[in-house]
């Protein structure tokens, strides 16, 4: 099936101006990386065909790993050693962690993001998901024959800035540019919006394996806009599995089981959902280790009794989704059903009984994300082509707050807001000659700062002492594109730049991040230096390019002067790249960077006045 | 366009509260075509900067003129008309025995879980909104600041109202 023509063929650039660009669906239960090779989609495959890898990660003794299938065969022999769904703990606390009592792993509870101890040593889940990822990326770079020039990758759209952020950092871990990072609804609407040339209001349910989202989104003339998101990011299929393992060890009145009985029932119990999806009744049979035996049938009508309320716990947020865009579900064209969790019958019934129609099931709900990512992927690496001209809108899921007197959470960027975004809040000091104040990020909807999630917190240093309340703070909070936080501080009245040091209360610092790169590239027999130094090049060379191309471009915004000394500052930066140093080239970087700060922003002016030409005489 | 500018200039449109709101929309979506950060990813980095300024400044100017209540207290903003919302709580006794009535009204509902008479406060709500529009559109014509901004103040109470009224809505849905 040719899915997502993009463009006529002869119309795409030739395949040596192609960068290699894939999107990544790092998934709870499967993972899959996908590319647009001749303006089609399409999911890269393994060694014996098969696109979904599953998001397993088996640790050795002697630091190897097994990713895959190979790590999914042994998963009930040893349980402790073998992640599974590993998303769910991604930027998580290990007092955020649901069914722990039934998880088999040993989880140490660091002040950050929860670690796992195995036989190789304790990993930050941040770890484990970039072992999927460069199983992936290595698929990826054989299949295309080439190094990668960038990734994006998927994330729930009810993903909170810690998990976002984890979610990046698994990426740069794995080697990989990340491009951006897409929410999983949006990269379906993508891919479902090019496929159908669709127009007007959809909604897209995705329940996959750990998260659901819910998004609405108004496509119109190549603009896809979201107009409002919710979800849940602990609420998957994982979850009916745990429902019917439940239920088997009540009925089969069955003793505390061992860590290794726990993994095989769980399996068997997602076996039989899954069969139950097209059957009116499932057997359970199987031996355990400790020499029970199991042996129940469960019949489809069981089965949705037992899991009503999980249903139902996707209905309120969808009907949330709907007021925050101020829509009834009249106003709704489609229903976009995407994750595996989406084929169980009873989803599908009470998705159409909301909506009061059938939902969209022609994608396939396991591999639109990927798709969707791939194109996007194309697009931001440079491979626009004619037909191309589409723009993604997409919001912020989650309120961003600041901790105020009594623990209160005061909201600093409204959720669905659409992104990037930027919002200044002002403080002041209370005590006279005061140096230093601390601030407390937070993300959520709820009032107290203990029911939200505490982001970082911010201590600003080197204000200048004054009077108690004379100080004016401001601080600046902008959401980028990925939906990532960056805070900067300001002292208005001396324009005195505040320091701001970071304790992200869930994120990873850079030395940590440095650490693991160190660990990872130990087994690689790799070499750090080796690969901050093509990091820098490949930077580099991407920063000549974009403004040789600009100069071609604009020639006529810079006098001869500047650009007789912006081309010195190019040929420096070009000699430094052959260099072994990736000090010397970053701070060539930033010396060019430096210099075209003016020429960038009357480039942009000119792109603006050319978007409003014509339309702006008649208006005024 | 440049950060200084207003938000009505950004977009190229008169500074008046009457706003074809199609025309702002597509307004909207060829401005980001040109400055949205996805469109700098190959870009050198003092680029990507300018255009991760930019899209936020188009978003913002977009929020605002977008939402009658916003592009009105914006309005009133750029004559240097402050409306006062915390200290100014002067109000028509009529218009405060109608809110007192209506938040009665609402917490009745909730308190019997009656989704009809929430449906029909809010259509209410909508009615006061839109008839507090229309004034607020003449005053604002006729440059009469104040009186504006007495109406700001009203609708900005009908606001809160609202939001309650998604508040309760939310609170019988879970």
């Amino acid at each position: 099936m040719a899915l997502l023509q993009i463009s006529e063929p002869g119309q795409s650039p030739a395949p040596h101006e192609q960068r290699l660009a894939v999107g990544i669906d790092l998934g709870t239960t499967n993972s899959l990386v996908a590319t647009v090779r001749n303006g089609i989609a399409v999911v890269l495959n393994d060694h014996v065909g098969q696109g979904l890898l599953p998001s397993i990660v088996r640790y050795f003794r002697d630091g190897r790993t097994a990713v895959g299938r190979d790590a999914e065969r042994e998963q009930s022999r040893d349980p402790k050693n073998t992640i599974v769904s590993v998303k769910r703990f991604m930027g998580r606390g290990l007092k955020d962690v649901t069914h722990a009592e039934n998880s088999p792993y040993d989880f140490v509870d660091s002040p950050g993001m929860v670690q796992l101890r195995t036989a190789a040593g304790v990993k930050s889940p941040v770890e484990v998901s970039a072992e999927i990822l460069k199983v992936l990326r290595a698929r990826a770079e054989e299949a295309l024959a080439g190094e990668l020039a960038g990734a994006v990758l998927t994330v729930p759209a009810y993903f909170d800035d810690a998990q976002r952020q984890a979610t990046k950092d698994a990426g740069r871990l794995a080697g990989l540019n990340v491009l951006r990072l897409l929410n999983e609804p949006t990269a379906a609407a993508i891919a479902y919006g090019l496929d159908n040339a669709a127009e007007g209001i959809y909604a897209v349910y995705d329940l996959g394996g750990g998260t659901f989202d819910i998004s609405i989104l108004k496509l119109s003339k190549g603009v896809f806009e979201v107009m409002a998101t919710n979800g849940d990011a602990a609420l998957g299929g994982d979850d009916f599995d745990q429902r019917l393992f439940c239920w088997v060890v009540e009925r089969v009145k069955l003793a505390p089981l061992s860590a290794e009985d726990t993994r095989l029932l769980l399996v068997e119990s997602r076996a039989a959902k899954e069969f139950l999806t097209a059957h009116d009744e499932a057997r359970i049979s199987t031996r355990l280790a400790s020499g029970e035996a199991v042996d129940i049938t469960v019949t489809q009508t069981e089965f949705q009794e037992m899991t009503r309320q999980l249903v139902a716990k996707t209905l309120a947020p969808t009907r949330k989704a709907l007021r925050d865009a101020g829509l009834d579900v009249a106003d709704i064209k489609g229903v976009v059903m995407v994750g595996g969790a989406t084929r169980m019958p009873h989803v599908q019934r009470a998705v159409g009984e909301l909506f009061r129609q059938a939902p969209l099931n022609n994608l396939d709900p396991d591999k639109v994300v990927a798709l969707g990512a791939a194109i996007q992927a194309g697009v931001l690496a440079g491979n626009r082509r004619s037909g191309d001209d589409w723009l993604l809108l997409d919001v912020i899921p989650l309120s961003l707050g600041v901790e105020t007197m009594g623990g209160l959470a005061e909201k600093v960027i409204p959720r669905n807001s659409t992104l990037p975004i930027a919002r200044a809040q002002e403080f002041t000091t209370f005590k006279d000659g005061q140096t230093a104040m601390s601030i407390h990020v937070v993300q959520g909807e709820r009032e107290l700062v203990a029911d939200c999630r505490s982001l970082a917190r911010f201590e600003l240093r080197g204000i200048p002492p004054m009077a108690a309340g004379a100080a004016r703070i401001r601080v600046t909070f902008q959401v980028d594109a990925d939906g990532l936080l960056a805070v900067s501080a300001r002292e208005s009245t001396t324009g005195v730049q505040a320091a701001i040091a970071v304790k992200p209360s869930y994120g990873l610092t850079d030395e940590q991040i440095t650490r693991m790169l160190r660990e990872s590239l130990d087994h690689a027999r790799d070499d750090v230096q080796l690969r901050v130094l093509k990091e820098q090049q490949v930077e580099g060379e991407r920063m000549l390019e974009a403004v040789e191309n600009a100069l071609r471009d604009d020639a006529d915004l810079v006098s001869a002067e500047e650009s007789g000394a912006l081309r010195a500052d190019l040929d420096a930066l070009r000699r430094t790249l052959t260099c072994n140093d990736h000090r010397t080239i970053k701070s060539a970087i930033e010396r060019v960077n430096r210099a075209t700060e003016d020429f960038a922003g009357r480039r942009m002016d000119r792109a603006v006045k050319r978007a409003l030409a014509g339309r702006k005489v008649e208006s005024l | 366009m440049n950060l200084n500018e207003n938000h009505f200039q950004i977009f190229g449109v008169p500074a008046r509260f009457g706003m074809d709101l199609e025309a702002l929309e597509t307004r909207y979506h060829e401005l980001q075509r040109e400055v949205h950060p996805d469109r700098f990813t190959a870009a050198s980095q003092a680029e990507q900067r300018v255009s991760m300024q930019l899209a936020t400044r188009v978003n913002e100017a977009y929020q605002t003129l977008k939402s009658p209540l916003r592009r009105a207290e914006y309005l009133l903003h750029l004559q240097g008309v402050d409306p006062e919302f915390e200290t100014n709580t002067a109000m028509p006794e009529e218009f405060l025995a109608d809110q007192m009535e209506k938040r009665e009204q609402l917490e009745a509902a909730v308190a019997a879980s009656d989704w009809q008479r929430l449906i029909a406060l809010s259509s209410d709500l909508r009615q006061g909104q839109d008839s507090l529009l229309s004034k607020i559109d003449r005053q604002l014509e006729a440059q009469g600041w104040n009186e504006a901004a007495a109406t700001l103040r009203q609708l900005k109470f009908l606001e809160k109202l609202g939001e309650e009224i998604g508040a309760a809505e939310e609170s019988m849905d879970s």
